[in-house]
């Protein structure tokens, strides 16, 4: 079905239910910079946790699909609780399902699925952001157990006052010239001995949702934490990064959908110069544009999440659903705050916050440059001399 | 064409430009943080001259032209967008309308003060229902006892919560609609004249933005700027020079986003490259670079038409609206170019991407600069 008109039903629950346990708390996770204890128990019950997890693991098992619009209306209330799914179903329990052992899932799946554990995903070092394969922090495995030693930053999901797991990537073949092949993911438990967060970044969004350094000094875990094959971590993350961009996608519509709402209100209460701005021809095309780009990012975003869910290759279609959805979520926060004026910038209105949120999804889980990397490697055939 | 500045303003730029890279941008994070500008700061910039740009030397004024004050706006606002638009609020919005429709008495009582920064202004036009609609303003002073008294609010008042003298549109005719406003000089210990809730914005967040309350406040006649009547031309007037400042202001931003950008780029190695060296962000610098330019060129452009005694309003609207949009481009792809690191508050172009977005908004949106535009453009 091209229009997803048969998810409708299936939004409309989630969106109340969103708008009942997120959006209430929204503007206040941004001001304290903390998403507090009573939103991660209400998503919880909610499920969302394990939206994608099957049901003999205590989750929804929903496909990606559901997963993704659960994701853009729990973005639409809150961004900052929307990353923190999208992170979660995406980043830590799609590549857990995908290269799990039994052991592993049966450890942690139940735990991911319930929010009792939240999933964070460590990929990024100081000098490995875009370039991915320059991998610095390494592993090595002393008896029965990995030791690992070296630093992530701008990890999201690490958040001090519940329980975390991370997946990490690590060096495991010394030989630095095998770049991206040398690289392996290990799941290391928050609480292992050695695994210390180092600073909180202050970032200028996705308050809430924290993100930080992590410090591995002969960080134990044990052998058996390895996914998947050792040095067969580059394939682990990459198909978590193709699946994390749907999500990310899901993040900025919901956003944009947010920022467009606000502006549709406003245009069409606001009077100057005797009638609603709403009259006006100029606010009027802004709002075509603005609708047109949403509904076109969304169809980007689902049709990514249909073609995973249906088995077909995606890593094109979920750099192009998050290159553009969150090009146009920027885009529509930006009209929408030029709609409201100076009620646009102002903190006690909402939509300063989604403006600062949505810049993330241009950035975060490979930059709008590193998608248009992906894009064009797969559509130009030019043969290496 | 010429386009070359005068020995004398290249040298007002580059002592402009020194102070905002060694007095200003050291401390735009602290005032960000603490939301004031600190006191000293603006003592300093007044001592230096820049709160008397356009006055003349008998009330301590620097007579500068606009084209001068517009290179000082764009070199302040490289170190601090928030310090630029105080300075420029003080010349273009006070101290500029005040010369120019002030009666001899006026210009005496606040004019040196004024220039010294004894006396830091603020210009107050929107109301609720007063935004884009100037026109709409419902503040009323009305006559008594040979004077007036004023009952009604403003809002988004810059430099409020420290201004000594307000310039306040009032409605003096509840009949005549943008014709029945005037321009009053109210000083801010007036009785019934109250300095009400700070604005908290997104960014430019040093600056010290008010909401107003005026009850029963009583001022004397010649407390009047300008004749009855005259309140909207004259607010519109200050407006279009002003908005030469907010362009300049822009083309600051864009500027030192365009210079952390760059060496940002030069020093991050991605691939085993500067960033620097790949196509794509080149690019980046070069639409930011050529946007850039053309704002600088529409904003001295209408500087010089305004130091040419001519009108400029189209001009100058051009220049804001291109301007600000020129410096959210270029924010966006300073943060863009810094990766994850333009999110963090601990580089300057994140703060850069939220103080820009506001010049799209004050001094009027860029809705009514189209207006502006067509008007003159297109009438007749």
């Amino acid at each position: 079905m091209l229009d997803y008109i048969e998810y409708e039903d299936f939004r409309a629950e989630v969106r109340a239910k969103a708008g009942e346990v997120v959006a209430p708390y929204a503007a206040a996770i941004d001001a304290d910079d903390h998403i507090p204890d009573e939103v991660m128990k209400e998503v919880a019950k909610a499920g969302w946790f394990g939206a994608t997890a099957p049901a003999e693991y205590g989750g929804l098992g929903w496909d990606t699909v559901r997963y993704v619009i659960m994701v853009e209306e729990v973005s639409r209330a809150s961004g900052s609780v929307g990353v923190m799914l999208a992170v979660q179903g995406s980043l830590i329990i799609f590549p857990l399902l995908e290269y799990g052992n039994d052991a592993q899932i049966k450890t942690y799946l139940p735990k991911l699925a319930s929010g009792e554990l939240v999933g964070s995903f460590g990929l990024t070092e100081p000098s490995a952001g875009s370039d991915a394969g320059n991998t610095k922090t390494a592993a090595a495995l002393d008896g029965d157990e990995w030791v690992i030693n070296g630093q992530k930053c701008f990890i999201t999901n690490t958040k001090r006052d519940w329980p975390v797991v991370c997946v990490v990537t690590v060096r495991t073949d010394p030989d630095k010239s095998k770049g991206a092949r040398g690289v392996s993911s290990i799941i290391v438990p928050a609480d292992a001995p050695g695994f210390n967060y180092g600073r909180k970044e202050n970032k200028m969004g996705l308050r809430g949702s924290d993100t930080s350094e992590i410090f591995f000094e002969d960080c134990r875990v044990p052998k058996g934490n390895l996914l998947g094959e050792v040095n067969g971590g580059f394939k682990i993350f990459m198909v978590a990064l193709d699946a994390g961009r749907i999500s990310i996608g899901a993040m900025a519509v919901g956003l944009g959908q947010a920022a467009l709402e606000l502006a549709i209100k406003h245009a069409e209460t606001r009077v100057q110069f005797g009638k609603p701005i709403g009259t006006k021809q100029a606010i009027q095309w802004k709002i075509a544009e603005m609708a047109t780009k949403v509904r076109a990012a969304r169809f980007l975003v689902y049709s990514a999440g249909a073609l995973k869910d249906a088995g077909h290759p995606y890593t094109k279609e979920a750099a192009m659903a998050k290159y553009y959805a969150s090009q146009v979520g920027r885009e529509v926060a930006y009209d929408a705050v030029q709609i409201h004026g100076a009620l646009g910038y102002d903190k006690s209105y909402p939509l300063e916050r989604i403006y600062r949120d949505v810049k993330l999804d241009e950035i975060g889980e490979g930059t709008s440059e590193i998608q248009k990397v992906v894009i064009s490697r797969d559509i130009l055939q030019i043969k290496k001399k | 064409m010429d386009f070359t500045l005068s020995d004398e303003q290249k040298m007002m730029r580059q002592v402009a430009a020194e102070i905002a890279d060694e007095q200003l941008a050291p401390k735009a994070e602290e005032m960000e943080e603490k939301c004031e500008i600190p006191a000293d700061l603006l003592k300093f910039l007044a001592e230096q001259g820049y709160f008397g740009l356009f006055l003349p030397e008998q009330y301590g004024g620097a007579e500068l032209d606009f084209v001068t004050y517009a290179l000082m706006i764009e070199e302040f606002s490289r170190g601090s967008p928030a310090v630029a638009l105080v300075v420029s609020v003080q010349n273009a919005l006070v101290g500029k309308p005040i010369l120019t429709y002030g009666t001899d008495g006026q210009k005496k009582k606040y004019l040196a003060k004024v220039a010294a920064g004894e006396l830091v202004g603020a210009f107050a036009l929107t109301e609720e229902e007063a935004g884009s609609d100037a026109g709409n303003v419902q503040l009323r002073a009305a006559k008594k006892d040979g004077g007036y008294v004023l009952d009604g609010h403003k809002l988004y008042v810059t430099n409020g919560g420290f201004a000594g003298l307000f310039l306040v549109v009032a409605r003096t005719d509840p009949e005549a609609g943008g014709k029945g406003l005037s321009c009053f000089l109210i000083e801010r210990d007036t009785p019934g004249f109250t300095v009400g809730k700070r604005f908290d914005g997104m960014g430019m967040r040093a600056l010290d933005v008010r909401r107003l309350e005026l009850e029963g406040c009583e001022v004397p006649a010649d407390a009047l700027l300008g004749a009855e009547g005259e309140g909207l031309k004259i607010a519109l007037a200050s407006l279009d020079g002003s908005r030469i400042g907010v362009a300049a202001q822009a083309v600051g931003i864009a500027q030192q986003v365009f210079n952390e950008a760059k060496r940002y780029a030069g020093e991050r190695e991605q691939f085993g490259r500067p960033i620097i060296s790949f196509q794509g962000i080149q690019f980046y610098f070069v639409e930011m670079a050529t946007r850039m330019e053309a704002a600088r060129l529409l904003t001295m452009r209408a500087a010089a038409l305004a130091d040419a005694g001519g009108r400029f309003s189209a001009e100058a609207a051009m220049a804001k609206l291109y301007a600000s949009e020129a410096a959210n481009f270029a924010a966006n792809l300073g943060v863009q170019i810094h990766g994850g690191y333009g999110y963090m508050k601990d580089y300057v172009v994140e703060r850069f991407f939220r103080d820009a977005r506001v010049t799209e908004i004050y001094e009027g949106t860029s809705e009514i600069q189209k207006l502006v535009i067509a008007g003159n453009l297109l009438k007749g």
